[in-house]
Order: structure tokens, then C-alpha cells, then sequence
């Protein structure tokens, strides 16, 4: 065994067992963060905050939902609603913070494809991302299955019947998901599962895999510019913080982060006690019923983009559409042929495409909503649909082209 | 020497991988999906009766089977026939499964129309279940397994009329 002295307080007898000195100099003190930055790289951390915040107030609706389709509605609407102490707080804490965890993702996304942070070196954040997009999703739907109400249940039969892929007509692998003929008691107890065990799970392992993946890259900054980290890390170190280029992740980055925080807060707790309903549609306040489609049935706002590509084409080919859409995003990486890591108004071309994305993805999420019968609607969903899927194709051909950014030094 | 210990040692090393991975996957895997197939109580209670002479013309009458919804409408005499018919006597029936083949939300009957509409995407059917075509669903509405006795259909058992349906390529 190594040789141990006795330790004079508990951070160095804990510095000698597991290295506690080592770990905060690596992940805290001498964690370099680019100073050319703005709020927007305060959302990794505010993603952080709400994933606690979500698994604590889960925590504590945990202790009073029933998974079983006799009282899973009741439990919610009933016991948590007007029984347990609080309990209201933690619903719509968890409601809230469902619905604002993708406003925050989105953000964050399109941060990182504005200034180029998914380019070489940067690929597996990317990718880790994108898992974790995907794994908020799935944890997102299960979710909503719980409360069991109308919309939970429709929206389990639409997504599930998914499955059957079209003419393929694969309705044992529908029957197997579900483990019964149409949503029932099997489809909601193993969707509790997903939802309180293993899908966080997953989220969790992401979450370090997106944390580590960050480490040797570091964050991009404003500019995409290529910093010598050792040289800017060893003039912070001795004293000259003013013409360093960087700042320790903690505790300078991290009080900014906590500032940036603050504000969010307020928003999601004024939205917490003020306007909770934002977060909770009224169909899904009457009980599940397999004998009555409600009248217009659509996910929350955050997967309306995705279900309007699905809806304007033919089942077929809006399964194949919509399989593309779920994973296009993944490959931004190696479809950007630019080799310049730089904030899209520098980048020509790459400009124009960035904000073409955010216009149909918007003009996407906003038709979704609308009722499908109105020919002009449904016109022009399929217009933006096509648009989104020849986006991939655009970028690819458009970065190909792009100039070489010469940097100055 | 060492480097031929070291190939022994990674071959070996491979061999118990693999043979972990075929034992794991193949035994744990078999029986995770099996725990995931519905249950011989959820199987067992798939059949249902239903009594047709209850029906009035042009009215829909919506059952349950196996928890998906049941459409039977009984056709008036100006209602085109349709070989998807239940035939019994002199009347007519369209029987099917309630749920659009499009998600699987369920169309409601418009009376005046006489047509089903499903309000998720827009699709239409006529009162044979036919599809409008040009429209998301991409086939009729499907025919449950059926046995015609006296006046009444017992659903999942497949009758001699429903087989012919399925022959004939009317209903999957």
C-alpha cells in the first residue's frame, strides 16, 4: 500500500485518498474558459440547474403517483393537485421546467451552430449533444404519458403506431412496444420505468460524456479563435489577468454563469406561480378514454416542428421525411465541408443558411399547431417541410464553397 | 516470448468477450424481450360479441375490442354495397376497426356527409371504410377477425366470411 501521513485537515486527508487537489485543479481552478464570450455560453450550466431542478421536484411527485391506469390520473390531478402539501409546486416546477429545458436546448443549439462550435475537435460534443437532445425527447414523452389523460394517451397511440413503419405494417413490433392491442396498464407502468430510472440514467452518463468531451477542446469563443491555452492559463497564473485571454472556470466564469441563472430563475418561477398552465394542456385534464380522439390532436411546442414534417406527405414518405429530420441534425459535423471555425456573420453564405434554418424551423413549429384541414396551411407546410429537408444538401454544397477566413494574429 | 504471451492473452481475452456477449445478449436479451410481450391475460381477453339487430340505418353504433374502438354502421338502401360488407339477411353492415390507418386516431361519421373524418391530419373515408385518396391514409379501414353467428358477430375468431375478406385482399 502507499505510503500515508497523517493529515492535518479533512481536504488534505481527503487530497491523499481520491486526489481531491488534482480533481478541482482539472475541472475547476484550471479549467480555462475563453474570456470573448457572451451569456449564451452560460446555457450548458443553466441546463445543468433545470435537470436538478427537475429531478428534485420528480423526486418528490415520485412519492404519490400511482403508474397504474385506475388511479394514475386521480394521483396527479387529484392527490398531488389538492391533497399533498405543496404538491401543486413540484407539478408545475416539473411542467415548467419540461417545457423550458428545450426552449434553453434550443438555444444552445443554435448557439453552437452560429459560431461553428461543433468543427473539428468539437465533433463528439456535438454528437453527445445530440444524444442528449434525443434523450430529453424520449424522457419528455414518457413523461407526458404518465398524468394519463387524453392527450397522454393519444399521443402514446400516434407516436407508438410510429413503429409500425408504414406499408411495412409492423404491428407486432406496435403491440410489442406497447406490450397490449392499444395503450393500457403494461404501456404506462413500463413507461414509468423509462421515465424514473433508466432513461435519466442514460441522461446522466450523456451529461459527463458532453462535460468530458468539452475538456481537451475547450469552449469555442466569439470569434472562433484558436488560443494557446498554456500560454493564456500561465499569464492568468502569474498575476497578469488583464492580458490573459482566459479565466478559470471556477470561480470566474461560474459567478458570471450564476448571474445568468438568476435571471433565468426569474423567469421560470414567475412562470412557475403565475402562468403554469403554459405548460399544461387543457385536453389532458380529462381522463384517458380509447373511444374518443379528442379533436385535434398535437405534441407540445417543442416537438411541433418535427410532427408538421411528418403530417403534409403521405404516410410513407412522411415516416421517411420525419426519420431524416430526427437525425439530419446529427451529421452538422461532417456536412459543414467549411474549414473555418468562426461566427456565422463571418462566414458569407454559411449567414444567410443559419437564419433560413431558424425561420423554417419557427414556421414549422407554428403551423404544427394549426388544425390540418386548411388547404392553405397544409400548402404551406409541405413548402417548409421540403425547405428543411434541402437544407442538409444546401450546407453541404454552400460550405464547400466558402472562402478560407485568413485569421490575423 | 512476451509479445506471443501477450496474443495468447488478448485471444483469450477476445474468446471470453464473445462468448459473454453471444450468453448475454442471446439468454438476457431473449427473455428482456419477452417480459416485454403482452401478457397471456391481455391475449386471452380478446374477443368480444356484438348483436346487430340493434343497429338503425345511417347511425353509428361504436363498440370495444381489445380497447380499440368497433365502427358499425348499418347501410340505407341508397348506400353503394361493398364486398367489405357483413351481410345478414337482406341487411347490409360496415364493420371495422375505429382508428385511422393513417396514427391511429379515430375518424368521427359525419351523417349528412355520410363519410368518416379523422381530425389528426385530415383523412376521409367513405362508408365502405374506402379512403379518399390523395389524402394521408394510406388504406381502408381494417376489418377485425369476425364469425357471423345468427345475428350477432363474435370478434377475434376469423369466420369463414371474414376469410374470404382477407383472401380477396379487402382487409390486412
Amino acid at each position: 500500500m502507499a505510503h500515508f501521513e497523517k493529515a492535518n485537515s479533512l481536504n488534505e486527508w481527503l487530497d491523499q485518498r481520491i486526489g481531491l487537489n488534482t480533481l478541482k485543479r482539472v475541472l475547476n481552478t484550471e479549467y480555462w474558459i475563453p474570456k470573448d464570450i457572451n451569456f449564451l455560453w452560460a446555457m450548458g450550466m443553466v441546463l445543468a440547474a433545470t435537470f436538478g431542478l427537475l429531478v428534485i421536484s420528480g423526486i418528490f411527485l415520485l412519492m404519490y403517483y400511482k403508474p397504474d391506469t385506475n388511479l394514475a390520473f386521480d394521483s396527479v390531478n387529484y392527490t398531488i393537485m389538492s391533497e399533498v402539501g405543496y404538491g401543486w409546486l413540484w407539478r408545475h416546477i416539473h411542467g415548467i421546467g419540461a417545457s423550458l429545458v428545450f426552449l434553453i436546448i434550443y438555444i444552445h443549439m443554435f448557439t453552437g451552430i452560429y459560431y461553428g462550435s461543433y468543427k473539428r475537435g468539437r465533433e463528439l460534443i456535438w454528437l453527445s449533444g445530440m444524444g442528449l437532445f434525443v434523450a430529453f425527447s424520449a424522457e419528455a414523452f414518457s413523461g407526458y404519458m404518465l398524468p394519463w389523460g387524453q392527450m397522454s394517451y393519444w399521443a402514446g397511440m400516434v407516436i407508438t403506431n410510429l413503429f409500425s413503419g408504414g406499408s411495412l405494417e409492423a404491428y407486432g413490433l406496435v403491440e410489442w412496444i406497447r406490450g397490449d392491442y392499444v395503450p393500457g396498464d403494461a404501456f404506462l407502468t413500463r413507461f414509468f420505468m423509462l421515465h424514473v430510472f433508466l432513461i435519466p440514467l442514460v441522461i446522466i452518463g450523456l451529461i459527463v460524456l458532453h462535460f468530458g468531451s468539452l475538456r481537451l477542446p475547450h469552449v469555442n469563443n466569439q470569434e472562433g479563435a484558436d488560443i494557446d491555452f498554456e500560454e493564456a492559463a500561465d499569464l492568468w497564473k502569474s498575476g497578469k489577468r488583464k492580458e490573459s485571454k482566459v479565466i478559470p472556470f471556477s470561480p470566474v466564469f461560474l459567478s458570471k454563469d450564476v448571474f445568468v441563472m438568476g435571471v433565468y430563475f426569474i423567469l421560470f418561477f414567475y412562470l412557475v406561480f403565475y402562468h403554469f398552465n403554459f405548460a399544461m394542456d387543457p385536453v389532458n385534464f380529462d381522463p384517458a378514454d380509447g373511444l374518443k380522439t379528442p379533436a385535434h390532436i398535437y405534441p407540445e411546442w417543442y416537438f411541433l416542428w418535427s410532427y408538421e414534417i411528418l403530417r403534409p406527405f403521405s404516410k410513407d414518405v412522411g415516416l421517411i421525411a420525419f426519420g431524416i429530420a430526427q437525425a439530419a441534425l446529427f451529421f452538422l459535423p461532417f456536412i459543414d465541408r467549411s474549414p473555418n471555425v468562426a461566427p456565422a456573420h463571418k462566414r458569407g453564405l454559411f449567414q444567410i443558411w443559419f437564419w433560413a434554418l431558424v425561420v423554417i424551423m419557427i414556421a414549422l413549429t407554428a403551423l404544427g399547431k394549426l388544425p390540418p384541414t386548411d388547404p392553405l396551411f397544409a400548402a404551406l407546410g409541405l413548402i417548409f417541410a421540403v425547405a428543411f429537408l434541402l437544407m442538409g444538401p444546401l450546407l453541404f454544397v454552400i460550405t464547400l464553397f466558402e472562402k478560407k477566413i485568413e485569421k490575423g494574429a | 516470448m512476451a509479445n506471443e504471451q501477450k496474443e495468447r492473452r488478448d485471444f483469450m481475452g477476445m474468446a471470453l468477450g464473445a462468448t459473454a456477449l453471444v450468453g448475454i445478449g442471446g439468454g438476457l436479451g431473449y427473455a428482456a424481450k419477452r417480459t416485454w410481450d403482452p401478457l397471456p391475460s391481455v391475449k386471452a381477453a380478446g374477443f368480444t360479441t356484438i348483436d346487430l339487430s340493434v343497429a338503425k340505418p345511417n347511425e353509428l353504433i361504436v363498440e370495444k375490442w381489445r380497447g380499440k374502438p368497433i365502427f358499425i354502421l348499418k347501410k340505407t338502401a341508397e348506400m353503394e354495397a361493398h364486398d367489405r360488407d357483413v351481410v345478414i339477411g337482406a341487411d347490409r353492415y360496415h364493420m371495422s376497426i375505429g382508428l385511422c390507418t393513417h396514427l391511429g386516431c379515430i375518424p368521427a361519421y359525419k351523417k349528412d356527409s355520410q363519410t368518416f373524418f379523422c381530425a389528426c391530419h385530415g383523412g376521409v373515408f367513405d362508408v365502405s371504410g374506402i379512403n379518399e385518396p390523395g389524402l394521408p391514409p394510406p388504406s381502408p379501414l381494417e376489418i377485425p377477425p369476425f364469425k357471423i353467428v345468427g345475428t350477432t358477430l363474435l370478434l377475434g375468431e376469423a369466420g369463414p366470411e371474414y376469410k374470404k375478406m382477407l383472401d380477396a385482399g379487402l382487409t390486412v
